[in-house]
């Protein structure tokens, strides 16, 4: 799929006037800057959404529970009454603070351990890719819901959890990545003109593995979205009173068979909007080429 | 013999390491089960029972004892099938986790059922022509649906399908006494979002496979030796991508496990995700290390036959392998 990365030397060779005004702007390819608009207009909503909503995102109102979308509610009201579309608004901010503070944690983590296998090798790698496996062999969710049950579910119980599951995924693409590069010429060099190991690994590895790390960042990042959002419906994440997407889901959901629809499709609408804001980002720096899930 | 000690000698090796694999699996799942808050004889028992009882049930279960103890007593008699008794069922574990084993068998059976020859159909498709608008779409829309989360696309078709259309049942569990046909027709609406969200996956990998075998040394001679295009097409592209391609999958389908969790929940499936997200909730201890363990044996497991299928379909693999 390299055809739907972009090439980097396109807009060398275009010279006319478009070509040259491009060049002013970064290259970025169309869907790096849908996906950009999108994420930013849910962070803008993070930050400063609760000044912008039609109605206090927390008031219930018993008189209309459950209403159907209307001139007033534009998306309906929920279970207590409460605005649909503020609490979409306001309810961005939790899993755009998790998320990224998780995958930072999973990638940064995981990274030093692949650094470190990958650089050390021998005794060390081989226990480490041992005890890598072993927990790499249980199912990410599975492994997630124990640890979220041994500690109880809170934002930074899932930052935490969230970020350890990751290390290892990270981790053997990163070692993977740094055993390449352990045999290249540069690193004899190096090793021949006295560079201790930590100066190999974080002075001479680091810098050449570091696409690696920043395409890990980014589709990590967009299954953090689905992870996060999958727990807080599980009743294993974020935790009411916040107005989480997950969390609405899981409350609306019971309503579905009444035909009460709105809670659940509209919520879905806005996780999707943002994992695909993350998918779009992630395919224009050319991730997914070889990746596998 | 040397062929024989080739294949032999990489697979004794995996096996053991797919023992210890578990093993360190057991010891971990066992210690975060000690991080539990709470004794498990007040959990048990609630917050008004006196503290008597408590200690006696406690003393009764073996959980009042030191850590490697309770370990070695759980682990000597796992090792011979007695998973002990399960807390909040107050029953042995053992047909608890069989059963739902089975359910979950019937529903990854009606997943595989669709996703692979979708999968493989349209990677088959994206990889003769690679580059084509097709192509685009099919990859496009591939790594889309394998980021919507599962609950989101199992909602969306549970009210398109099974309310609004009402073509299917919006539960997974069948009646009682329901034959072969009516069970499967209850587990197709859970099984189309793991379908959904793998697809991609399927298709992707397929379509390396035809590019490669499209760019194959053995590809241009058929064409230059002259056989038609379907010739080509059959015998040597597609018999060449499909066969590791297929091998690939079986390697990654411990995948569908973690799918479970979430579809089986939501569609009321008493299947191995419901259990160790039950018992986890529950705190039942010994249900939820028997599940797990039996999610982890089938998740290396059909990592290793995946393995293994490939080495003994790709004979440069096997060669590769020998020492």
């Amino acid at each position: 799929m390299t055809d739907l990365a972009q090439s980097p030397v396109r807009s060398d060779i275009r010279l006319s006037w478009i070509g040259r005004l491009r060049g002013l702007l970064p290259d970025l390819a169309p869907s790096t800057v849908i996906g950009s608009a999108v994420l930013l207009f849910w962070v803008a909503c993070a930050i400063a959404g609760a000044q912008f909503v039609p109605f206090d995102p927390c008031a219930e109102d018993f008189l209309s529970m459950m209403t159907a979308p209307d001139a007033v509610h534009w998306f309906g009201t929920d279970q207590l009454g409460r605005d649909v579309l503020s609490r979409i608004v306001v309810g961005s901010r939790d899993i755009l603070l998790v998320a990224p503070l998780a995958t930072l944690a999973g990638v940064t983590t995981g990274s030093v351990i692949g650094l470190v296998l990958g650089t050390f090798g021998g005794l060390v790698d081989a226990v480490g890719a041992r005890l890598l496996d072993a927990v790499m062999s249980l199912p990410f969710i599975v492994l997630v819901t124990m640890a979220l049950v041994a500690i109880g579910p809170s934002n930074l119980t899932v930052i935490l959890v969230i970020g350890l599951a990751y290390a290892p995924l990270v981790a053997r693409t990163v070692r993977t990545a740094a055993r390449e590069q352990r045999e290249r010429d540069y690193i004899s060099a190096a090793r021949l003109a006295g560079e201790g190991r930590l100066a190999i690994m974080f002075l001479e590895i680091l810098p050449n593995v570091r696409e690696t790390i920043l395409i890990e960042l980014i589709t990590r990042l967009g299954y953090a979205f689905f992870s996060i959002a999958t727990l807080s419906f599980l009743g294993l994440g974020i935790q009411p009173p916040s107005a989480d997407w997950g969390l609405a889901i899981a409350d609306g959901y019971g309503f579905l068979t009444a035909g009460k629809w709105w809670v659940v499709v509209f919520n879905s609408a806005a996780i999707i909007s943002l994992v695909m804001a993350t998918n779009l980002i992630a395919q224009g720096i050319g991730a997914f080429e070889n990746s596998d899930k | 013999m040397t062929a024989s000690m080739a294949i032999v000698r990489p697979l004794a090796a995996r096996a053991g390491a797919l023992l210890l694999t578990l093993w360190l699996v057991s010891a971990l799942v066992f210690l975060a089960g000690q991080v539990l808050p709470g004794d498990v004889g007040r959990v048990m028992l609630g917050p008004f029972a006196d503290a008597q009882a408590v200690a006696e049930l406690n003393r009764k279960l073996g959980t009042d004892q030191p850590i490697l103890q309770q370990y070695w007593h759980w682990f000597s008699r796992a090792i011979a099938g007695d998973f002990g008794d399960s807390l909040s069922m107050r029953a042995p574990v053992a047909p608890f986790v069989l059963s739902s084993i089975k359910n979950s068998a019937a529903l990854a059976g009606i997943v595989l059922l669709f996703l692979v020859p979708i999968g493989i159909g349209a990677g088959v498709v994206a990889g003769l022509r690679s580059g084509s608008l097709a192509d685009r779409l099919i990859v496009l829309t591939g790594v889309s649906l394998s980021i919507v989360p599962d609950f989101v696309s199992g909602l969306l078709l549970l009210m398109v399908f099974g309310l609004w259309l009402a073509w299917f049942p919006i539960s997974g569990a069948a009646p009682d006494g329901a034959g072969f046909w009516t069970s499967s027709y209850h587990l197709i609406l859970p099984a189309l979002p793991l379908v959904l969200n793998l697809i991609g996956y399927v298709a992707r990998m397929t379509r390396a496979g035809v590019i490669e075998a499209r760019g194959a040394d053995y590809t241009r001679t058929a064409i230059l030796k002259g056989l038609s295009p379907s010739q080509v097409l059959f015998k040597h592209v597609l018999r060449n991508a499909l066969v590791p391609t297929v091998a690939v999958i079986a390697t990654q389908s411990g995948f569908l496990l973690g799918g479970l969790v979430v579809i089986e929940a939501l569609f009321g499936i008493q299947g191995l995700g419901n259990l160790v997200l039950s018992a986890a909730k529950a705190r039942d201890f010994p249900m939820l290390e028997a599940g797990v363990l039996v999610m982890a044996a089938i998740f290396v497991s059909t990592a290793a036959i995946g393995d293994l299928l490939q080495a003994l379909l790709d004979p440069r693999q096997r060669r590769r392998n020998a020492p």
